[in-house]
């Protein structure tokens, strides 16, 4: 083991993290899967499976598709619904993981968001609340709420009126013009910005000569993305006053170290949690040496060093 | 409880053109029962390749893998002495302790290999066991003399009628008149859905379906049943005939 005065420490909004990893929202369930694998209080926080008002059962199968570098998935936000989650799923959390946790929230209509916020920010251990903007308002022709800034601010307004707690809107990539959504968050009054979650995506079975997704397109991610993850985070931290918790493609320490670099406060880890279940615990044991060999005494001293 | 650990090839042979066994050296306290699986990561391809555990010991286990894809063929590669990195213990497994006394064990194509196993541990349970394997043509049959070497009846389907009874599994439990009180059975939905249809007894079934992770944590797997929504790799790939929705 290498020295350790070295300082993985980072600050959310208030929030301290004893390092910048968090494995991102879907990847890792609530936590009870890969706690069979390892002690997951080595985290530095947890971003819950996205929960939304009524329990979902979510999209037909096959949900998965695999690609070069990452993988399809059309999961459709599976979930027991807000109240099981905080009645069921958050007491056994806080068993196994003793540090405080962000909750990702999805809906299909602005008062879906207000009232599983609300009632998020009611829950204790709940720390940062992350607004998941990539769903389809039911109200406006199925349009994601995140592929225009006019909405995605009008999410934010709302969720931040009845919050107490940090907010973080997670957004699409799968946008023309990220800078201007993640701007209209944050004047809308974001305490944070997330980014990105996955690109929409297709594979074919040829031999069947159709989709091998039962919803035909899905969410891409995995290495593959970590470049286009790396460059929107560099844009909208540079754009924006807020801090970014950068996602997309994460694999190793030094992914963690280049995320930071363009600007990321916070690293989420997604896919990798599914083919490697120690990807988190591997990429936090790695940093003291990473950190070591490109002269780096505390994380905090690299967010958004890259001009 | 399940864990990832290094595995050495010990063994890597064909048993049909397309259908292969493989031997795993490497540790095995985490595999508790027959109809588990494994999660095999390969070179290059991002996603594991889950297979079914065919027998295991104190130092291996043994996969029987039918070349399907890019992973499978792979797979069918590697020379002894190949390193894998591989989850084990994966799923529910099958309950060899059901009450019953007579079993009937139905294996379709790559089905088969999880049910001896299953067939070793009721026989040491002194259960009466059946076998049928169904296989498309003859040429692709196997381990028609290993149910039998562990004292079990084996009977035989194809549904070109090139070895044993011609038609489906079902054809051969009819035509043969199997006696039995509980089944367990592994291979196509079809198949599945027709014998879970046709026999009156109970028994438990083992699904498949394109996972993600295989340790539940993606809920790329789900599916619905009557007590509830299930994730294959989890809750599965075993359930009751009782509680599936067809």
């Amino acid at each position: 083991m290498v020295n350790d005065k070295r300082d993985l420490s980072v600050e959310l909004c208030g929030v301290k993290l004893d390092n910048p990893v968090i494995p991102a929202s879907g990847t890792f369930g609530f936590g009870r899967e890969h706690n069979e694998f390892y002690d997951i209080n080595i985290l530095g926080s947890i971003s819950i499976k996205g929960t939304t008002r009524e329990a979902r059962f979510g999209n037909p199968t096959p949900r998965i598709a695999e690609c070069r570098s990452g993988l399809i998935n059309s999961v459709g936000l599976q979930n027991p619904g807000v109240d099981a989650v905080i009645a069921e799923e958050l007491p056994h959390l806080r068993e196994i993981f003793h540090k405080p946790i962000i909750a990702n929230i999805s809906g299909f209509s602005i008062d879906e968001y207000v009232e599983c916020c609300q009632k998020m920010d009611a829950a204790e251990q709940v720390a940062i609340i992350e607004v998941n903007v990539s769903c389809p308002n039911v109200h406006n022709g199925g349009m994601s709420f995140g592929t225009q800034p006019e909405m995605a601010a009008e999410v934010t307004r709302a969720v931040k009126a009845v919050t107490h707690k940090p907010v973080f809107i997670k957004l699409s990539p799968n946008v023309t013009d990220i800078v201007a959504i993640a701007r209209a968050c944050e004047e809308a009054g974001a305490d944070g910005i997330c980014l990105i979650n996955t690109l929409l995506g297709m594979r074919i079975d040829t031999m069947r000569r159709r989709a091998v997704i039962a919803n035909k397109m899905g969410g891409f991610s995995g290495p593959a993305v970590f470049p286009v993850a790396v460059r929107m985070v560099y844009q909208v931290a540079k754009a924006c006053n807020i801090p970014v918790m950068g996602c997309g493609g994460v694999e190793s320490a030094a992914d963690v170290i280049e995320m930071m670099m363009a600007g990321a406060t916070a690293v989420q880890v997604g896919a990798a949690n599914l083919k490697n279940p120690y990807a988190c615990k591997e990429i936090i044991e790695a940093l003291p040496a990473e950190m070591e060999r490109l002269g780096i005494d505390s994380l905090r001293d690299i967010i958004g060093v890259v001009e | 409880m399940y864990k990832r650990a290094k595995y050495k090839v010990s063994e890597n042979i064909a048993l049909t053109s397309s259908v292969y066994r493989m031997r795993l050296e490497g540790d095995t306290e985490w595999i508790t029962r027959p109809g588990q699986f494994v999660n095999i990561e390969l070179e290059g391809l991002y996603l594991r390749r889950p297979i079914s555990i065919c027998d295991w010991d104190e130092q291996s286990i043994t996969i029987i893998y039918k070349v399907v894809g890019r992973g499978t063929e792979q797979m069918s590669r590697m020379a002894v002495g190949c390193e894998l990195d591989v989850l084990t213990g994966l799923g529910n497994g099958f309950n060899a302790d059901a009450e019953c006394s007579e079993t009937l064990l139905v294996g379709g194509g790559v089905g088969v290999p999880p049910l001896y196993r299953l067939a070793k541990e009721l026989l040491e349970r002194g259960r009466k066991v059946s076998v049928v394997l169904g296989f498309g043509t003859k040429a692709e049959l196997f381990y028609e003399e290993e149910f039998k070497a562990l004292g079990a009846e084996v009977y035989v389907s194809t549904v070109d009628g090139s070895a044993g009874v011609k038609g489906f599994v079902t054809d051969a439990i009819r035509e043969h008149d199997i006696a039995f009180d509980y089944f367990y059975a592994c291979g196509p939905m079809p198949m599945l859905k027709a014998l879970s249809q046709s026999c009156e007894q109970s028994g438990e079934l083992s699904f498949e379906e394109r996972m993600g992770c295989g340790f539940g944590a993606c809920m790329g797997c789900s599916c619905k049943t009557l007590t509830g929504n299930k994730r294959i790799c989890k809750e599965g790939p075993v359930m009751r005939k009782e509680e599936i929705l067809w």
